[in-house]
């Protein structure tokens, strides 16, 4: 079976004299979700424009599902979804047209339109905004068009650049469930963000990028334990308000938390050095104690201390 | 809560069995297709429609009103009306549609849209030349018809001379030659207003004076410069008028304030028109084609 795959060797951007990304060598391959993290100027976009064929490289080469996107940029990008930059869509065209025309130049089968867009649209909530212009929409709803054309032909590849921006809270948490339903099939998904709490959310392994350079990729929990300093964080929840003071006071707590701080009024988060079982025992402790747990998560503040320290280490 | 569709077994090798792009010569027509819907519902193309039926209307009534040696043949008449008009429109319309084609992809950044989909550079300019070329040709087309009408209430509907086709003809090459242009300058910056103002500039005041610079200073005729060729559109309806591949020259003397003045015309042979033109047309393309395919969408 063929996997979906990304593949970017030596790959250097220049601008000038500022290198925008140097050599980048990274293989992502399978049906997954990768977060691609880097603060602004890292090169996350640069990244995502030379895969694209957007830009040229300087040096070295990038691949999508093993085609090389600078050679034979149609074949690469026709197993490939992109949302590049938010785009915009010709104004006088409705969500419908625009996704008509991508499929026509994309050479899909005319009797699969209406269904695929049908289909594409509802995901995105836009079925009720199919036949309205587009120049009309705000900056969210065309970003959800832009979403549907990068998935309206069922690519395995997928490739999006920050797709939460410019979408409310609820549109973020809609492009999330979108994200989620992708993972599940065999796609691999391969974002930038800057949303930590969103790449917690939905991705299996993280790349970050600073100053060009890859500081590390790997699986979210490898990364947590690599780099976590022993620091491990969770958030948990329960069914009523609770005093982290109690929560500190119940009985078995391991000598390893660190320290324990409400989020809201029936939230807490914990810290806690050392390895990873700790994590397991003090889920044991908490449900044993019967204080009624109903979440228990990684904390996005353990990648987000990373993210600050491998940053500043770049420095 | 999101419905993707569930896991096919082999994505990646069923996507691009499936989907394979079409070839080149096909996704041109498509993608000039959505273009040319795109003017057709914009703003600029009914704009540029009304100023056409605006300069149809002023040349009926100029014509109804003064009649007199302008309709007294029709080779007269569409040699002054089309003959005298049509250089200009052709740079008019040009401009209009073409100017922001390329510019206006980066500027606005609907090529962001485009150039996420399995299409090479030169489709997306082709597929844009022709749309704008359609639009353009289709203000061209208003403005024949206008005059037809004309033509047609004055001279009955057998008296559109051979002249009047060839000329349209010839404006019809024009048209790619400036379109061509404004492609090319479009290509060359990522800001609408520049590709619009300086082919604008070049076409209507620029060539005009390289070419009289040439041929007074120089005495030589100015063969490179388009305003040369593009005189051919006129020239037909002169029974003298060139067919090869030379020009001609007209020496005019005239005084203002007892002073002598000479202005040196020159209009290219026919034939050498359309090879200028033509050549207009292929430089500019491949030089715009070029710009583009190495443009970064930054």
């Amino acid at each position: 079976m063929t996997v979906p795959s990304i593949e970017t060797r030596g790959l250097t951007r220049k601008f000038g004299s500022f290198t925008a990304l140097d050599h980048l060598d990274l293989k992502v391959e399978g049906g997954k979700c990768v977060g691609f993290l880097g603060p602004n100027g890292s090169g996350k976009t640069t990244t995502l424009k030379l895969l694209t064929a957007m830009i040229y490289p300087t040096e070295g080469e990038c691949y999508i599902n093993d085609i090389p996107c600078h050679t034979d940029r149609t074949a690469a990008l026709a197993g490939a979804g992109v949302l590049i930059e938010s785009p915009e869509i010709y104004p006088s065209l409705t969500p419908n047209e625009a996704l008509e025309m991508v499929e026509d130049v994309r050479g899909i089968p005319r009797d699969e339109w209406k269904g695929r867009i049908e289909t594409v649209l509802a995901e995105v909530r836009m079925s009720d905004w199919a036949d309205k212009k587009v120049g009309k929409f705000s900056k969210g709803m065309k970003q959800r068009v832009n979403i549907a054309a990068a998935l309206v032909h069922d690519p395995p590849v997928v490739l999006l650049d920050e797709p939460s921006t410019g979408l409310d809270p609820r549109g973020m948490s809609e492009v999330r469930a979108i994200l989620r339903a992708l993972k599940q099939t065999h796609r691999l998904i391969f974002m930038s963000s800057h949303l930590l709490s969103e790449v917690t959310e939905v991705c299996d392994e993280v790349a970050l990028l600073d100053h060009g350079k890859l500081r590390f990729y790997d699986t979210l929990p490898n990364v947590v334990s690599r780099f976590g300093k022993d620091q491990g964080s969770v958030d948990v929840t329960f069914d009523h308000p609770v005093d982290p003071a109690a929560v500190r006071r119940i009985s078995g707590i391991p000598s390893d938390v660190t320290d324990i701080t409400p989020l809201g009024t029936s939230q807490v988060r914990i810290k806690f050095s050392g390895p990873s079982a700790s994590k397991k025992l003090l889920l044991r402790i908490l449900v044993d104690a019967d204080l009624g747990v109903v979440g228990f998560v990684e904390s996005e503040s353990a990648l987000e201390e990373i993210y600050l320290s491998q940053i500043s280490r770049g420095e | 809560m999101a419905t993707i569709s569930p896991a096919t077994t082999d994505p990646v090798a069923s996507s691009l069995i499936r989907f394979r792009a079409p070839p080149l010569l096909h996704q041109i027509p498509k993608l000039a297709r959505y273009q040319l819907r795109e003017y057709l519902r914009s703003r600029r193309f009914y704009a540029m429609a009304g100023i056409i039926v605006f300069l149809g209307t002023v040349l009926t009534a100029v014509t109804g009103y003064y009649r007199g040696p302008l309709v007294t043949d029709p080779v007269t008449f569409y040699g002054t009306d089309w003959g005298g008009a049509a250089s200009f429109l052709v740079v008019l319309v040009a401009v209009l549609f073409g100017g922001d084609a390329i510019a206006g992809e980066f500027q606005n950044k609907t090529g962001y849209f485009l150039m996420g989909l399995p299409v090479r550079r030169s489709t997306v300019y082709l597929g844009k030349f022709l749309a704008a070329y359609a639009a353009a040709a289709a203000m061209m087309g208003l403005f024949l018809g206008i005059l037809l009408a004309n033509g047609i209430f004055y001279f009955g509907s057998r008296a559109a001379p051979w002249q009047l086709g060839l000329s349209a003809l010839l404006a019809f090459v024009y048209l790619g030659a400036v379109l061509g242009a404004t492609f090319m300058f479009s290509s060359l910056f990522k800001t609408s207003a520049y590709g619009f103002v300086l082919t604008a500039l070049l076409f209507l005041i620029g060539f005009t004076l390289l070419q009289d610079y040439i041929s007074a200073i120089a005495h030589a005729q100015p063969w490179m410069v388009i305003s040369y060729a593009s005189g051919t559109i006129s020239s037909v309806f002169d029974p003298t008028v060139n067919w090869g591949l030379n020009g001609s020259w007209t020496l005019m003397r005239g005084d203002i304030d007892k002073n002598v003045v000479v202005k040196i015309y020159t209009v290219a042979g026919v034939a050498e028109g359309i090879l200028i033109m033509l050549g207009y047309l292929l430089v500019t393309s491949l030089v715009g084609l070029s710009l583009f395919e190495r443009e970064d969408f930054s």
